[in-house]
């Protein structure tokens, strides 16, 4: 066997600087991989017995990328927490090995430098990045439940200071050259060209004194005397949304303090123990199934086997918050000009100053310079008729849910534009087969069904009929990935999967509601549970006018189980249709200050609220009828696989993460523990709890959506 | 019926134009868009000449549904120019859809700058270097060039200059106060001192154009371009404007009086000769805000993507005379060289179409048209140019009722003309415009 051409390379230049070029054999990005660490030993080695250098400098052989992290799979194969510790410890090592080499040593970075890249590039002396866009530093393992394990929650706060170096770990958040220089994180940003001579000449200057992160006066009291209040702020603020749930966020501030009270020393140790510890916890454990889950996606096209088409310009129908939200998106992630039809201007202006809204933040944060937000502008174009539709690879409709209207839009469309183009309709009620029943080229009508509001939700559900073709699949699929959507192709049928899961769901925390829990109590608990925001807060954004119109739809076509308590006239009624009304289960109006019930509500129904039920029975009523249908879907092929089916709970929905999507909860629940709990609810509460036919058969063979292990 | 005849390959006079491209296409004009023209400091208030020069190209683009890509060259003009973007094509297409490699350049004819676009581009697909081209013009009044003092901006360069402290001072003391005031764009001809509404006077006086026929005139421009509206003749070809922060859209030309009175025009007192004069601020143009392109592709390069052009260039011709009397007579001169090289005459024309400066120019104009004195005296020519049938003549209106953003006029007639022939069931058209400096602009157009 040939020896695997190496990751590492030395080149000794002549002016006596070692030049180490990071270029992993046949990947497109650099990642950290235990199995380097010979290889890098026997680097270190020659470094360090070599008297005739001067300096090092780590750049990297790839055209855009400096090292995007470790790699993951590496954590996966651990199968204890001394493993993690152990896999730690070694990183440490050769990082320290780094940092007390007697010559100066920089990082050259162009590209992202992210979690165990940066961790390399602070244990350099000093740190040159590229001017380039591309160039991102950050350490995001919190975002995978665990924290930068070689050093960087030492060396990253020694560095910008406690405070920020915090922020960074706790949020993830990615900076770019100029931020990172004003933290001091690195130390020159020079065009790429000339990268590598500009780390030359640092090296050749010498080691930098170690110097004290840039702090004004209050960071100066904050990180000094008042370090313990730093510290339960910084805990409080990230809890306030975490809820305890991400272990992580209290380790990393547990490990920082640590180091920073009692050294350097003390520090690592403590951040390899942790990161052992968290490497075995089930939240890092779901967190990196999700990464693997989204990186596969990412990488299929829908309809193996067949490849998408070049979108080059884009069609939408209709001007409101989604139309708007579709062509921005369509505009800024994917870079395809739009052509917006509405039936009239004031629709098309209302998509161009949500476009321009949108923008106007990249603008003041300088991510985009005036001319790219004018040109961004220019690129959606408005029209009252068919005009400019005759070259639109896609059309993507988002009108009234009215189906005469859709299938009128069908017909339109298949008169003026191209025969190729593809009719993307975002409804999110309304079957694709009768959208497409009356179609020309049924072939080429897809569901592509957004979820409000489009440029911050990250799903995008495709939905097929039996007629889509296999070339419209893919491309809709790479179309919603250019937008920056996580893309899952299901099957037609009502609800599709996303509102189809998310239906008992609000059904059972109405019925809650309707037996008396307070609203307040319902909301914090399925919060507490995990999700971004609670069920009732959730009607009233989503509007209760168009969850009363999808629930019997729903009910007719699945069945009893999905009969919504009746409430919702009386609601409708009395002029709440939610926040657009300004009047629904919450307060609106101007004088209430903070979310406040609006408990006339309760009158409404002849209620007085009281709570009754203990939280977890209440999280669980909520979220079991969501998990049985989960399966339902699966059972019905309505989602392609257990994984399609949690990342859309994750991303449409804000499914708890850290539980990993409703399959993975179910099978760390034990499919026999869900099915038992279901059936005990179908006896107390009524069928609607009844089990699906897939979860008792798993049950009873003792399977798992999962392979185990 | 003169096409048929060149195809025999009959020879046509000395002075006559083939517009041909070397592999023998017509120039062809397959669309044109405009911005809704606005009034001074209204509508598009602070928006640049340039974003309204990018606005209607980028959405004559996807209005077509015209892949970019395909778009050799861009030639565009404005008259009052942008000291920060002087090369307003190349800034277009850098902010629309357009490819970077699509080239372009800029022009400049005062008040016939798009004719001068578009024959640019018609000249570049005559030498063979190109067959899709975009022409265009756009001006701002509203956002103007505001400068500083010929003392001041001196000072500015000398300072720059300055090593010492003393030197700085020395230069600083030659100021005064009056210096420091801003210098607004000059209304005046930089080589007469005349501004152009004294040229109208003038031209009112030597010509016998009276106050009521110049306000007739008006009232007529006003009454047609609205009735054009209303009928939805323009629809197609003037898109709706929408600018940042989107709180608004204009959807019509502004300017257009819709319940034009004819007693109206009378009240108003006269502008630029208060005790003798007849032109007024009614009977004039308004200084105004705007954009307009065409397309223009080879005939057959047109045909092969499919487009059905509206029209194509017969022939074309640009004029200059004197400036210091009848500066603006330009249309008289140019209209008969290029009815010369289209091998036609006047008579010949279905349309005609001529841009409206002033009531009094035009009808100075007009009546040059017919004059045989006018004929033999200055174009040394033994017949007059014709006399011009009120039922073909600006039969939309003219630039007294839409305005004139200079550098956009020329764009808004080669379009408006040609869907107005296309219309009418064809033919053949002239559209023809004065400019400052004595310079005139003549383009007959015919359909398929």
């Amino acid at each position: 066997m040939n020896k695997a051409k190496s990751a590492f390379s030395l080149d000794i230049r002549e002016d006596g600087i070692g030049v180490v070029t990071i270029d992993v054999p046949g990947e497109s990005m650099n990642t950290l991989k235990a199995t380097f660490a010979d290889e890098v030993a026997d680097l270190m080695e020659r470094v360090e017995s070599s008297e005739a250098l001067k300096g090092l400098v780590f750049i990297s052989g790839k055209p855009s990328s400096f090292v995007a992290g470790a790699d993951i799979r590496m954590i996966s194969e651990c199968e204890t927490a001394a493993d993690a510790e152990s896999l730690a410890r070694q990183g440490q090592a050769l990082f320290d090995r780094l940092e007390a080499l007697q010559i100066p040593v920089v990082a050259a970075i162009h590209g992202p430098a992210l979690g165990g890249g940066l961790e390399l590039a602070l244990a350099c002396h000093k740190r040159v990045v590229s001017d380039s866009p591309k160039t991102v530093l950050g350490l995001p393992e919190v975002q995978l439940g665990l924290l930068p394990g070689s050093g960087g929650t030492q060396r990253l706060p020694r560095l910008v200071g406690i405070q920020q170096g915090l922020t960074l770990m706790l949020t993830g958040k990615q900076l770019r050259p100029k931020q990172a220089l004003k933290l001091g994180l690195v130390d020159e940003i020079v065009p790429q060209s000339i990268l590598l001579e500009a780390a030359v000449k640092q090296a050749l200057a010498g080691k930098p004194k170690a110097r004290k992160p840039k702090l004004n006066l209050v960071g100066k009291v904050l990180e000094g005397p008042l370090s313990s209040v730093l510290y339960s702020k910084a805990r409080e603020q990230a809890q306030k949304k975490a809820k305890g749930n991400y272990p992580a966020i209290d380790k990393i501030i547990d490990t920082v303090k640590h180091g920073m009270t009692k050294g350097m020393q003390a520090g690592l140790e403590y951040e390899a123990r942790c990161f052992g510890e968290l490497a075995m916890s089930p939240e890092s454990y779901q967190l990196r199934n999700i990464f693997f889950a989204t990186t596969e996606i990412k990488k299929e096209t829908g309809a193996s086997g067949t490849q998408p088409k070049k979108v080059k310009k884009a069609a939408v129908l209709g001007g409101g918050l989604m139309g708007g939200g579709i062509a921005h998106v369509t505009i800024n992630k994917a870079k395809i000009p739009v052509r917006l039809k509405d039936i009239n201007h004031e629709g098309i202006k209302n998509a161009l100053a949500y476009h321009n809204k949108l923008l106007q933040p990249k603008l003041k944060r300088k991510i985009m310079r005036p001319t790219e937000v004018q040109k961004e502008l220019l690129m959606l174009s408005g029209t009252l008729d068919y005009s400019g539709f005759k070259d639109a690879d896609i059309v993507v409709e988002a009108v009234f849910e009215d189906l005469d209207l859709k299938q009128k839009m069908v017909s339109d469309v298949e008169a003026n534009a191209a025969s190729h183009t593809i009719f993307a309709t975002n409804t999110s009620s309304l079957p694709i087969t009768k959208i497409a029943a009356k179609a020309a080229r049924p072939d080429q009508v897809i569901g592509l069904h957004y979820f409000s509001p489009v440029e911050k939700m990250p799903l995008a559900e495709i939905i097929t009929h039996p007629g889509t073709s296999d070339g419209t699949i893919a491309t809709t699929v790479e179309f919603a990935k250019k937008q920056g959507k996580t893309p899952i192709v299901v099957k037609d049928g009502a609800g599709f999967y996303v509102n189809r899961i998310l239906a008992p769901y609000m059904n059972e925390a109405a019925r809650l509601l309707l037996a008396g829990e307070p609203i307040e109590t319902l909301d914090k608990t399925l919060v507490q549970f995990g999700f971004p925001v609670g069920p009732v807060t959730l009607l009233d954004e989503v509007g209760i006018d168009v969850a009363a119109k999808v629930a019997p739809i729903l009910a007719d076509e699945l069945g009893a189980r999905f009969r919504a308590p009746d409430a919702f006239s009386k609601l409708l009624d009395d002029g709440r249709k939610g926040r657009k009304s300004k009047k629904g289960f919450y307060r609106y109006d101007a004088k209430a200050s903070g979310k406040q019930v609006d408990k006339s509500v309760y009158e409404l129904f002849g209620i007085s609220p009281a709570n009754k039920l203990p939280a977890d029975e209440i999280a669980e009523r909520c979220v079991l009828p969501m998990l049985n249908e989960a399966a339902w879907c699966l059972q019905e092929e309505i989602i392609r696989s257990p994984r399609d089916g949690d990342i859309g709970a994750i991303f449409g929905i804000g499914f708890p993460p850290f539980r990993g999507g409703p399959f993975r909860y179910m099978d760390s629940l034990g499919i026999a523990h869900v099915v038992e709990r279901l059936e005990h609810f179908a006896k107390t509460e009524g069928d609607r709890f009844k089990p699906c036919a897939l979860l008792l058969d798993m049950a009873s063979e003792g399977r798992s959506f999962y392979p185990k292990g | 019926m003169v096409r048929p005849l060149q195809q025999q390959g009959i020879i046509m006079s000395a002075s006559g134009q083939s517009l041909r491209t070397p592999k023998g296409d017509r120039i062809a004009i397959v669309a044109g868009l405009r911005t809704p023209f606005a009034k001074q400091a209204t509508f598009f208030h602070g928006v640049p000449a340039l974003d309204m020069g990018a606005m209607v190209v980028q959405d004559l683009i996807q209005k077509t549904g015209l892949d970019p890509d395909l778009v050799e060259q861009l030639v565009f003009g404005q008259v009052v120019q942008m000291p920060e973007a002087p090369n307003i094509a190349r800034e277009i297409v850098l902010a629309t859809s357009l490819p970077v490699k699509t080239d372009a350049y800029s022009v400049s004819r005062a008040c016939a700058t798009s004719f001068q676009s578009a024959v640019n581009v018609a000249e570049s697909m005559l030498a063979g270097t190109i067959e899709i081209g975009i022409a265009g013009g756009a001006d701002s009044s509203s956002v103007l060039p505001i400068g500083v003092s010929k003392t001041l901006a001196r000072a500015l360069v000398d300072l720059n200059k300055a090593r010492t402290l003393g030197q700085r001072l020395a230069i600083l003391k030659r100021l005064r106060f009056r210096h420091l005031m801003p210098v607004p764009p000059a209304v005046a001809e930089y080589s007469t001192g005349l501004s152009m509404g004294q040229t109208a006077e003038q031209m009112a006086k030597s010509h016998g154009i009276s106050r009521e026929d110049q306000d007739k005139l008006a009232h007529r421009s006003h009454q047609l371009a609205h009735q054009a509206w209303e009928q939805g003749l323009l629809t197609d070809e003037v898109m709706t404007a929408h600018v940042p922060p989107f709180k608004a859209y204009l959807e019509r030309d502004n300017n257009i009086r819709e319940n034009s009175e004819l007693a109206g025009y009378a009240k108003l007192r006269p502008v630029f000769d208060r005790r003798h004069g007849t032109v007024t601020a009614a009977n004039a143009t308004p200084l105004t805000d705007g954009a307009a392109a065409i397309l223009m592709m080879t005939e057959s390069r047109a045909k092969a993507l499919g487009y059905q052009p509206l029209g194509y260039i017969r022939s074309y011709a640009f004029s200059a005379i004197d400036v210091m009397e009848d500066m603006l007579m330009g249309p008289s001169y140019a209209t008969p060289l290029a009815l010369d090289r289209a091998g036609m005459k006047l008579s010949d024309l279905d349309l005609i179409d001529m841009h409206e400066a002033f009531a009094a120019q035009t009808l100075a104009n007009v009546k040059m048209f017919a004059s045989q004195k006018f004929a033999e005296e200055k174009l040394n020519r033994t017949e007059a140019i014709g006399e011009i049938d009120e039922s073909k003549f600006n039969v939309l209106g003219g630039s007294i009722a839409y305005g004139h953003p200079f550098a956009a006029t020329g764009a808004r007639m080669l379009t408006q003309t040609l869907r107005e022939l296309q219309r009418r069931g064809g033919g053949t058209a002239l559209t023809t415009a004065c400019a400052a400096g004595g310079l005139g602009a003549a383009v007959i157009l015919e359909t398929e």
